[in-house]
């Protein structure tokens, strides 16, 4: 965790104090304040993802306000913790639609809060970009305000079981974390593999997160090839260590809940050699990210994790709307919600357009491999499969 | 139905059983013997577990930093942790009684209730607050030693490592011992004193506040050695992973007849062979209709069932009688 909770009361401390400065009156050159909103989990067993998020949004406001301020726009981001939790997300998000200089969110992490929250500001139209919700649910409802610019599980799953599919892969095991993100994602893994005549031979649910062991003594009985866990990092590396620690010998697999340093830091050994999918590309691998990744290590002193490049194109979208709808003279939530849907940008995570239920129209995915048990060389996690797949039409 | 399957892994299940048994017969001492001398429930109890395993982790960190981890023979380096653990774990809980709940000795049962919820949340997040400050980390790992990990594989589906044989034999030498203490030792005589009677006790010369503080320390140290055992064989550790085990931890106690020494023992170990067998056996039993995400639900239905028919527990009328 980056985060203490007394940091988050310094950070909550200032931006109160920023608001109260910038009530009108204050400046009577300055057309007011524009906030960005960030919502992801930023205490936790999942924060480092969610302060990459946070932090490659912050560094996309600070590179693109300028032309904002030249309008006589104060511009803002202002964080807020999620801590990986519907309740809290929604609680969030319930000040974010009561603060009406907030005119994007950037958010969040975890689509089984993403989507509860993002019914609360569907009720204002205040429009949130995903950097990282693979759920299909979360476009799916075909929201106005409702974006993303990662890809979907709908595929993802089927990019991981088609990469299993060419490893020889002839039994898996799957397990899943229960949440909207890791069972929905387990589901779509176990159609394809079963479409394919891949043997499924257990799909077992667990909010376990310590001692695996009655789980994993049924799974070295049936000994499958594979292994696939459906979920997040901080749940997925204990499984995987203990896993090893038993003696099982399948190759393990995940989704994008899998690309963090943690998860090496976690599992060690065990987990060096597996692959994951994701919706989103190292950054490091981005041939538009160079110097993106650069200028986040000069200024947080540290790689950025999965999603910070996502979060800060999603970021740079919000902005170039809200530029463009300040330009018009009327600054409304409605009008930078549809303004962003029309947006077009070629961002450091590819070219970025949005189709008509908020889906990015030609998403990436990936296959990586885990290349070393250091945490600190996740960065070098090779791609060893890049595709270029349209978002599905809504069925 | 593969049958073979079902006998096959048997004893795996019965080992991991007993090994989450044990570590909640250790943590539920804690609650029961609290409540056997106060008649309350200490619920900051599953926090002062879980410090223990952060005393361990700290040690074995810094032990690794400093290069010693590997060339220290590993079972001085488990002592070492243990009663590092213990010590933290018992002084911490005897500062919580001093501080929280001594103050509200007279006060209706549902104050110091409240107050031990109130140290519970404080404590977990005293932790996480240190852990952020002092190494940035929320999620703690255990670094692997090589001769606790080693393992026997006595057939495909069954082996044993040694940290699983550790945890059990560790385990077992501390009820053994606590047991001596309790029921053997002058000592142990009049925490059963004050148990029953506080006031006649006191008349009989006996110290009722050291007494009490002392239940808390052996309780605090009995938690904090599951803690490190905890981390030693599940290796993960957040500021808020004591949380479930505590809780389950209580149920055991109260399943055994809380106030019950033996009771908190065996209630311990039917609950952790509860879980592990429902958590292995449900989802091949049913075909995959219920999977081991219901363990829980079916530990605690057999609990209820049981709880209906002795409502004082599995132990618990013995010491009525006794009593």
């Amino acid at each position: 965790m980056r985060h203490s909770r007394l940091h988050h009361l310094s950070i909550w401390v200032t931006a109160l104090a920023v608001v109260a400065l910038a009530t009108p009156g204050a400046d009577a050159q300055s057309k007011g304040t524009i906030k960005i909103a960030t919502q992801s989990p930023l205490s936790g067993g999942q924060a480092s993802l969610g302060e990459g998020i946070k932090l490659g949004a912050q560094l996309a406001v600070e590179k693109g306000k300028a032309s904002l301020e030249k309008m006589g726009y104060k511009v803002e981001l202002v964080p807020y913790d999620d801590q990986a939790k519907p309740d809290v997300g929604v609680a969030n998000a319930k000040n974010i639609i009561a603060d009406k200089d907030i005119m994007a969110v950037i958010g969040h992490l975890n689509s089984g809060v993403a989507i509860p929250s993002s019914e609360v500001y569907k009720e204002v139209n205040v429009v949130m970009i995903s950097p990282a919700n693979t759920n299909p649910v979360v476009t799916d409802r075909g929201y106005p305000n409702v974006n993303r610019v990662c890809g979907r599980d709908d595929v993802q799953g089927v990019v991981g079981s088609e990469f299993a599919n060419a490893q020889k892969v002839k039994s898996v095991y799957i397990i899943h974390d229960k949440t909207q993100y890791g069972q929905s994602i387990a589901e779509f893994f176990k159609a394809d593999s079963e479409k394919k005549g891949v043997k499924v031979l257990g799909f077992e649910g667990t909010e376990e997160k310590s001692n695996f062991d009655p789980i994993i003594t049924p799974i070295k009985a049936k000994n499958p090839d594979l292994i696939y866990f459906g979920g997040i990092y901080d749940q997925a590396a204990p499984f995987f260590k203990q896993a090893r620690e038993k003696g099982i010998k399948a190759k393990f697999m995940g989704p994008d809940g899998m690309d963090s340093s943690d998860l090496t830091k976690i599992a060690g050994k065990a987990v060096v050699g597996m692959n994951y999918t994701s919706a989103a590309g190292p950054a490091s691998a981005l041939p538009k990210a160079k110097t993106f990744v650069e200028e986040f290590k000069k200024k947080f002193g540290k790689n950025p994790e999965p999603y910070a490049a996502e979060s800060y194109d999603a970021a740079m979208i919000a902005l170039k709307a809200i530029e463009e709808v300040a330009k018009s003279g009327k600054m409304s939530r409605e009008d930078v919600s549809a303004a962003v849907r029309k947006e077009k940008l070629s961002g450091i995570t590819g070219e970025i357009a949005f189709d008509g239920k908020g889906d990015r129209q030609k998403a990436q995915y990936f296959v990586l491999q885990v290349a070393s048990d250091d945490p600190q060389k996740w960065g070098d996690n090779k791609i060893v499969k890049q595709l270029t797949i349209a978002a599905p039409e809504k069925k | 139905m593969d049958f073979e399957l079902l006998i096959g892994i048997f004893p795996q299940v019965l080992l991991d059983g007993l090994i989450l048994g044990f570590m909640y017969a250790l943590i539920a001492l804690g609650y029961t013997m609290v409540y056997g001398v106060l008649e309350f429930i200490n619920f900051a109890h599953s926090e002062i577990f879980i410090v223990g395993a952060f005393v361990g982790v700290e040690i074995l960190l810094g032990l690794k930093a400093a290069g010693l981890l590997e060339t220290l023979p590993w079972i001085l380096v488990l002592l070492l942790i243990l009663v590092a653990g213990m010590a933290v774990s018992g002084g911490l809980a005897v500062l919580v009684e001093r501080v929280a709940y001594r103050p509200l000795r007279r006060a209706p049962r549902l104050i110091p209730l409240i107050s031990a919820i109130g140290v519970s949340f404080f404590l977990q997040d005293l932790i996480r607050l240190v852990e952020s400050i002092w190494r940035n980390a929320f999620n703690l790992v255990y670094p692997s030693m090589e001769t606790l990990n080693r393992r026997f594989e006595l057939t495909s589906t069954i082996d044993v490592s040694v940290k699983s044989l550790v945890v059990i034999t560790a385990a077992l030498i501390m009820l053994w011992a606590l047991h001596v203490l309790v029921n053997r030792t002058k000592i142990g005589t009049a925490i059963r004193a004050v148990a029953e009677d506080q006031a006649a006790a006191s008349l009989m010369g006996i110290n009722v506040n050291r007494i009490i503080s002392l239940t808390f320390l052996i309780g605090g140290a009995m938690g904090g050695a599951a803690g490190v055992l905890f981390g030693v064989q599940y290796s993960l550790i957040n500021p808020y992973t004591g949380f479930i085990p505590g809780l389950k931890a209580f149920t055991a106690a109260v399943l055994g007849g809380i106030g019950n020494i033996p009771g908190a023992m065996m209630g311990g170990l039917v609950l952790g062979l509860l879980e592990a067998f429902a958590a292995s056996y449900l989802s091949l039993l049913t075909g995959g209709a219920f999977g081991a995400e219901y363990k829980d639900i079916f530990a605690f239905s057999i609990l209820i069932l049981i709880l209906i028919f002795r409502p004082k527990g599995l132990l618990g009328e013995i010491v009525r009688e006794r009593a």
